[in-house]
């Protein structure tokens, strides 16, 4: 990726030379790469979609220039140490994504009509609207958050917004929760629709995060030893047990098998992070399929699932629709695409959210799709490496997570549409077109870089402190 | 708690790694056949992305393509449509693609490889891509006689160029409009398919290639051949008779109104002329079975009928295990069946000196600035005879029209031969009748000719008449002694 390989600029030399170099000059190299490559995009799909390129192809990528430019700034005056490569990543996929969604836009119009369709209409300039009030959301939250160990003293509070944040689309009437099947939105009609899970997860991830760093001694001391593996004691496995019931319930009401996945993943991998214990990652993982297969023999829905995975083309015009259009959309694209704006992607369902991977698979082919994921992998092992850097076990144990949580995501809707696990709904991050998506996971790097910053920052010499094991050892007679 | 985030690292580097191995098999290992599945509406957009060649007659184009407004970006137009629907087909959304858009679907699409510099040239230009044209080596005022003629008849024509075997018509009726199968209206389609699928008249079967019916009397030729061959003469005495009853049943053949021919025994010349079925009876069961079937099988019967690029249909002789088979089959009755193709091979090989020339509808493929990319030479089908079986045969032949059963296919300074033929399609049905033939301008076969009325009844000089006017177009449009 170009992001990723532009040379670095090296910070000025300045007379303090002994300073940690803050990288930022890095990151607004990288920053305006990928503005660079947002522009070349749409100049493709302009020229591609219209067969003519005017200036007008150059105004979203111009916005979008400046609210990432804006991103950077407010990275360098609020969180000056943080990694320089997750700002550039987050802001790439975002532009991709947005661009797709322009030209699914202008895919979606009579050809005849496309020159009057300009960029201030349908969904991509929404979708930049969202890109500036999460780059805000973003500041915003570097500003107040200026120690990330701060949240851990309203994990309880987090736990607590995060529950009722999942359930509140079960308990709304369907009228007001449902869109496509899925029950996961709070609709207030005529004024806007959330996603709430999308903010709940990382609420949840800061909850999980605090009370695990609380307990992870019980959790990882206390056990029985079974076949040669340390299983803990039964009392401890209790709010394993509750998340998995809360997922198991998501999953139930809201018919939303992908964010109940996503919860329960996240939360055995950090359960695992905290107590270093394979135990817990052997149970998690059965309890996971134990669910699952329950769900499957439970739920109908599941089973309908399931069998479209396996037999798409069984009724390829009717249930396995979806999934068959994706396939065709990534097929046709074979190794190097059909161009961008050369594909018909508008065929696929649900192209601009769910499937986006499946248009961007289609029109760059095998090659701009594994970009982007190598995007993604990249974007997640940063975090992982904040993980490693930062000092408290919160910030770890919650940068891991969100890393994870990334990775995760990504993995079951990638999976889901190009048929490797069974199709669940979840956005793509920072791709799919929506506002609450895409807020969350600005805010998310928002925390990646906050717990990043903090990781790299010199630490502050402090005065040695007074220790007891220090002081001269006497014998004492007695 | 490092450890166990790099592990938690590691994890996700293999389910990035699962994703890579399966996108790589999506969309490298099965890409091709989601790319081409009917299924995938791409394969539509892009079949109407290019504009897609013309189908040419005489310089006109009787299939072209003329761009839409739609997402379908060229829609198919046939000019004189029912006309030429037997040849053409037609390139449908939801029925797919039959006749010449078909069979020359990669010149048409542009995909041929003989296109490929032409590919090449258009994505460096910019140039926009458009198929490949198919110059037919139909003649229009030949094509367009021969349909006029058969008029409300159900039957069909085709002609043929004998020393070289161009198809210079090939007609079918009742025909069909093929634009409304071709509308980007899959409602018009499904309508315009339904009625015609159930029109009791069948106008989408082209019965010029892909239909057969009982030679009858027309077969007669095909057993001359075998005698002419077998030491026979045209003077040869042979047997005939008011009926004739082979040995091993009781159920006898008659002559045509009952006559006994002209007397009785009779010659091979005279047998031909008036058409005599006892003397045909009684010539092939004397023949036996396998030099019968060896020389029909000369004429193309029983072998895998010629590709024109259409696919004709097999023509059959049957196989006749005792004398009363062998002697319907050798007045064209019983097992023996034949396309209207065919029957003009048989005539064809008779004017030109025993060879039959492989008959092809494709003249020439042009790229979309016109120069040519490939020319179709004339090739042998087969010698079914020598020329001297043919010499006879021929002169018998005119002979039928100068004097017999085919009087109505006279043209004036054009030599005219043909052999007539009425083949009973059992109780209740009406007759099919039959002419085949040839004209010779000088010393030089001009065209070829087959003619079938299926199920009309009434007597073959109707059909002898249509094959006259077909001939005399077809010698006007030609020339005689190229």
């Amino acid at each position: 990726m170009t992001a990723a390989t532009a040379p670095p600029v090296t910070a000025p030399a300045r007379p303090a030379a002994k300073r940690r170099p803050t990288r930022r000059n890095t990151e607004l190299a990288l920053v305006l790469a990928a503005c660079g490559i947002v522009w070349a995009l749409s100049v493709a799909i302009e020229a591609a979609v219209q067969r003519n390129i005017t200036p007008a192809s150059s105004l979203l990528p111009a916005f979008l220039a400046v609210v990432f430019v804006g991103a950077h700034l407010a990275v360098r005056f609020l969180a000056p140490y943080a990694d320089p490569v997750i700002l550039p990543c987050a802001a790439l996929l975002n532009g991709i994504g947005v661009l797709f969604i322009r030209r699914l836009d202008l895919g979606g119009v009579e050809p005849g009509q496309r020159v009057a369709f300009d960029a201030f209409r349908g969904q991509a300039i929404r979708q930049v609207q969202w890109t500036l009030v999460a780059i805000v959301a973003l500041a915003v939250l570097l500003y107040f958050l200026s120690d990330h160990r701060a949240l851990s003293r309203y994990a309880y509070s987090a736990g607590l917004f995060g529950i009722a944040f999942i359930a509140l689309p079960a308990l709304l009437p369907s009228s007001l929760s449902e869109v496509n099947g899925a029950k996961i939105w709070i609709l207030v009609p005529g004024l806007f629709s959330v996603q709430p899970g999308e903010f709940a997860k990382l609420a949840l991830m800061v909850f999980f995060a605090s009370y695990l760093v609380a307990k992870r001694d019980v959790l990882s001391l206390a056990s029985k030893r079974v076949a040669g593996i340390d299983f803990p004691r039964g009392r401890d496995l209790g709010p394993v047990l509750v998340v998995w019931a809360a997922s198991l319930l998501v999953l139930m009401f809201e018919r939303d098998l992908g964010t109940s996945l996503m919860y329960f993943g996240i939360f055995v991998v950090m359960l695992y992070v905290a107590t270093q214990r394979t135990s817990w990652l052997l149970i998690g993982v059965g309890l996971f399929f134990g669910g699952a297969l329950l769900a499957w023999q439970v739920i109908s829905r599941v089973q309908l699932r399931v069998d479209i995975w396996l037999h798409p083309f069984a009724d390829a015009n009717g249930r396995g629709f979806q999934i068959v259009q994706a396939l065709f959309g990534l097929g046709t694209g074979g190794l190097f695409g059909t161009g961008p704006g050369a594909g018909s992607p508008n065929g696929v369902p649900y192209a601009s959210t769910d499937f986006i991977t499946a248009t961007i698979g289609e029109e760059t082919g095998l090659f701009g799709l594994t970009g982007v994921l190598i995007l993604y992998l990249l974007l997640s092992a940063r975090g992982m490496r904040a993980a490693l850097d930062v000092r408290d076990s919160f910030g770890k144990l919650l940068a891991a997570g969100l890393a994870f949580s990334i990775a995760l995501q990504v993995f079951v809707i990638v999976g889901g549409v190009s048929k490797l696990i069974p199709l669940t709904g979840l956005t793509t991050p920072f791709l799919s077109y929506g506002g609450s998506s895409l807020v969350a996971n600005w805010l998310l790097v928002a925390l990646l870089l906050r717990i990043s910053d903090a990781g790299r920052r010199p630490a502050v010499p402090a005065a040695p402190p007074v220790q007891l094991r220090s002081a001269p050892t006497e014998v004492v007679r007695l | 708690m490092n450890a166990p985030i790099r592990r938690v690292a590691m994890a996700v580097f293999v389910l990035f790694t699962l994703l890579f191995v399966n996108l790589n098999y999506v969309q490298v290992v099965k890409g091709g056949d989601y790319r081409r599945n009917p299924l995938n509406k791409r394969v539509q957009l892009q079949a109407y992305e290019r504009e897609r060649g013309a189908i040419v007659v005489d310089g006109q184009a009787i299939a072209y393509s003329v761009a839409t407004k739609g997402e379908l970006k060229y829609e198919r137009r046939y000019s004189a449509g029912e006309l030429y629907a037997p040849v053409t087909g037609y390139k449908s959304l939801l029925y797919g693609e039959t006749g010449i858009e078909q069979a020359e679907e990669p010149v048409l699409s542009g995909d041929d490889d003989r296109l490929f510099v032409r590919r090449i040239s258009d994505m460096v230009t910019g140039r926009r891509p458009v198929g490949g044209s198919v110059i037919l080596t139909l003649r229009q005022r030949v094509q367009a006689a021969a349909y006029k003629a058969l008029g409300n008849n159900t039957g069909a024509v085709v002609a043929l160029d004998p020393k070289t075997g161009a198809i210079l018509a090939a007609v079918s009726r009742q025909s069909y409009d093929p634009n409304p199968l071709v509308k980007h209206d899959v409602n018009v389609e499904r309508k315009a398919w339904e009625r015609l699928s159930a029109d009791p008249d069948k106008p989408m079967l082209n019965r010029a290639l892909r239909d057969t019916y009982p030679p009858g009397s027309t077969f007669k030729v095909v057993v001359s051949a075998a005698a002419l061959a077998n030491g026979y003469t045209p003077d040869s005495k042979i047997p005939a008779g008011l009926s004739y009853t082979a040995p091993g049943t009781r159920t006898p053949i008659r002559n045509f109104a009952g006559t006994d021919c002209t007397g009785n025994p009779t010659t091979l010349l005279s047998a031909l002329t008036v058409s005599c079925n006892t003397a045909y009876a009684q010539l092939g069961v004397r023949l036996g079975a396998d030099r019968v079937a060896a020389q029909a099988h000369a004429f193309g019967f029983d072998q895998k009928a010629p590709s024109v690029p259409l696919d004709a249909v097999d023509s059959h002789f049957g196989n006749p295990m005792d004398a009363p088979s062998l002697a319907q089959s050798s007045i064209g009755q019983r097992d023996v069946r034949m396309t209207p193709l065919q029957g003009a091979m048989i005539a064809a090989g008779v004017a030109n000196n025993g060879t039959v020339m492989k008959p092809y509808l494709v003249r020439e493929i042009t790229a979309p600035d016109l120069s040519t990319l490939d020319t179709t030479a004339p090739a042998e089908f087969s010698r079914a005879m020598s020329p001297e079986v043919a010499a006879p045969l021929r002169q018998m032949m005119v002979n039928v029209v100068e004097k017999g059963t085919g009087r109505a296919a006279q043209l004036s300074g054009v030599t005219v031969g043909g052999k007539t033929g009425t083949a009973q399609n059992g109780p209740g049905l009406r007759d099919t009748l039959w002419f085949i033939g040839f004209a010779i301008v000088g010393n030089t076969p001009v065209a070829a000719v087959a003619v079938v009325l299926d199920q009309a009844g009434g007597s073959s000089a109707q059909a002898t008449r249509i094959a006259g006017t077909v001939l005399q177009q077809a010698v006007s449009v030609q020339g005689g002694g190229r």
